[in-house]
């Protein structure tokens, strides 16, 4: 959805807005919708709700829309939206603001696979202080697609193998305690 | 020269010939990386898509061992100097981050391999290495985002045409085609989350640099090499036509043109074998 297709009248939010700002320290409220972060993005074509468009609902404060957008997982944090912004919003750390709210909010979407390999990837990094890939590979895989997207990577896994690029026994790294402690001390 | 070396956690598993070959050259070069002690993983993307203090406080840890060392920083991997280089940024503008105590010197910079070799060794140290000219091999390089993007955090000067790459190549003696897509995102870990969105990028990628007309890409990253390289014939399936196109990490160059005898091996590691291509041009 975008703000240009809602159907109902749209009463700006406030507090909305300065919740999102206050969270990713970003005045979104800068904005001039000048567009210079849609024309740059690389993944638009497969956006619901484009770059320029998603800070236009911020500014309106329709952060619950925002949150539920396919758009917040689609941006591959590719940073070209920051860079080229002139009024100097970090766009992607807006994104980065939606997913932790997303999250925390407990928002389903449509796009589950980019929370899974998050949530993946950050468990084999909690417990060996490094990521072993193919562990994470592994449980990604199993809880994105199941048994049957495990055998539909097999042979990836197999040829990756061969080439010597598949760790088998996790990293050992003495400092493993303190990232534990990182874990622990932000909650997760 | 010594410097703190900060691997990443690919360099382990599915970029294992640019570990290789980073060390090669590294020795042939002159530099003595010092692997830092008990580096632990800069968090990557999961970490600033969940929780802000957590995308600092990941990569700040190792900071902190290296600012003791004093030595300067240098790490093989984009994502990897995004992060070191958020964290840096943060504790230099004094931010409170968990885990550190304070009294963050940073009296060291924090390089990408791939800048450290052109900007503190340059043509000269190159030349006196070379021995196998890559003549005639005609190639793009290709930096990806995160070397460059955003320049308030990787100090870069000029981040839509980064050229430390291309000045290296051309000293190595390879014909470096100019193209636009330097720095333009090869999909990242949507090859795991969204494979057809990074399908779509990567067939760009190949489109743009057949049209540059390089026979080769050159990158100096993990992620994007195994974008790049590992999933051909799933981009050709999608896009319709056959893409078969060598992908080689900078080093993998280096160590070739340098005369290092691994470099067999690391280009055996490859899913489109290079090998071919180099015999062809009388480099192998």
């Amino acid at each position: 959805m975008t703000v240009a297709e809602t159907k109902d009248k749209i009463i700006p939010r406030p507090s909305l807005r300065k919740k999102i700002e206050d969270l990713s320290g970003q005045q979104i409220s800068a904005c001039f919708q000048c567009e210079k972060c849609t024309n740059g993005c690389p993944v638009t074509f497969a956006m619901d709700v484009v770059p320029h468009r998603l800070m236009h609902m911020l500014q309106l404060g329709l952060l619950g829309e925002a949150i539920r957008s396919d758009t917040i997982w689609v941006c591959a944090s590719c940073e070209t939206c920051t860079t080229r912004c002139p009024n100097d919003i970090d766009i992607a750390h807006v994104m980065d603001t939606l997913r932790q709210l997303a999250r925390k909010e407990g928002i389903k979407t449509a796009q589950k696979n980019a929370p899974i390999f998050h949530s993946a990837f950050l468990s084999s990094l909690r417990r060996h202080g490094r990521v072993h890939e193919t562990e994470m590979a592994v449980v990604y895989t199993l809880r994105s697609g199941g048994l049957g997207g495990l055998r539909r990577q097999a042979g990836t896994g197999m040829a990756m193998f061969k080439r010597g690029k598949i760790k088998l026994l996790p990293p050992r790294v003495k400092a493993g305690r303190q990232v534990k402690n990182i874990f622990k001390k932000v909650k997760r | 020269m010594e410097v703190s070396y900060y691997p990443g956690c690919s360099i382990e598993g599915v970029a294992r010939e640019y570990g290789e070959s980073v060390e090669a050259v590294a020795r042939m070069l002159g530099i003595d990386l010092k692997e830092l002690k008990d580096w632990t993983c800069c968090g990557a993307a999961s970490a600033h898509a969940t929780d802000d203090m957590l995308a600092l406080a990941l990569p700040a840890r190792n900071l902190e061992t290296a600012d003791k060392t004093g030595l300067d920083l240098v790490t093989p991997c984009a994502a990897c100097y995004s992060r070191l280089k958020h964290a840096d940024k943060a504790l230099r503008a004094g931010e409170k981050i968990e885990g550190v105590s304070d009294g963050y010197r940073g009296d060291f910079s924090i390089k990408h391999l791939v800048d450290f070799i052109w900007e503190e060794l340059g043509e000269k140290a190159i030349l006196e290495k070379l021995k196998k000219p890559l003549r005639d091999l005609k190639a793009v390089c290709y930096y990806g985002c995160l070397i460059t993007r955003p320049p308030r955090v990787t100090d870069a000067g000029n981040p839509d045409n980064p050229e430390s790459m291309d000045n290296i190549l051309q000293t190595l003696g390879a014909e470096v085609k100019n193209w636009s897509y330097k720095t333009d995102c090869c999909g990242a870990d949507h090859a795991l989350t969204m494979p057809e969105v990074a399908w779509k990028l990567v067939q760009k990628l190949f489109d743009m640099a057949g049209e540059a007309g390089a026979d080769a890409i050159v990158v100096a990253c993990p992620l994007c090499h195994s974008n790049l390289d590992t999933h051909q014939e799933e981009v050709s399936a999608q896009a319709g036509k056959r893409y078969q196109i060598p992908i080689f990490y900078f080093t993998e160059l280096m160590g070739l043109a340098f005369g290092d005898s691994g470099a067999e091996k690391w280009f055996g590691r490859h899913f489109v074998d290079p090998r071919p291509l180099l015999r062809q041009k009388g480099l192998l």
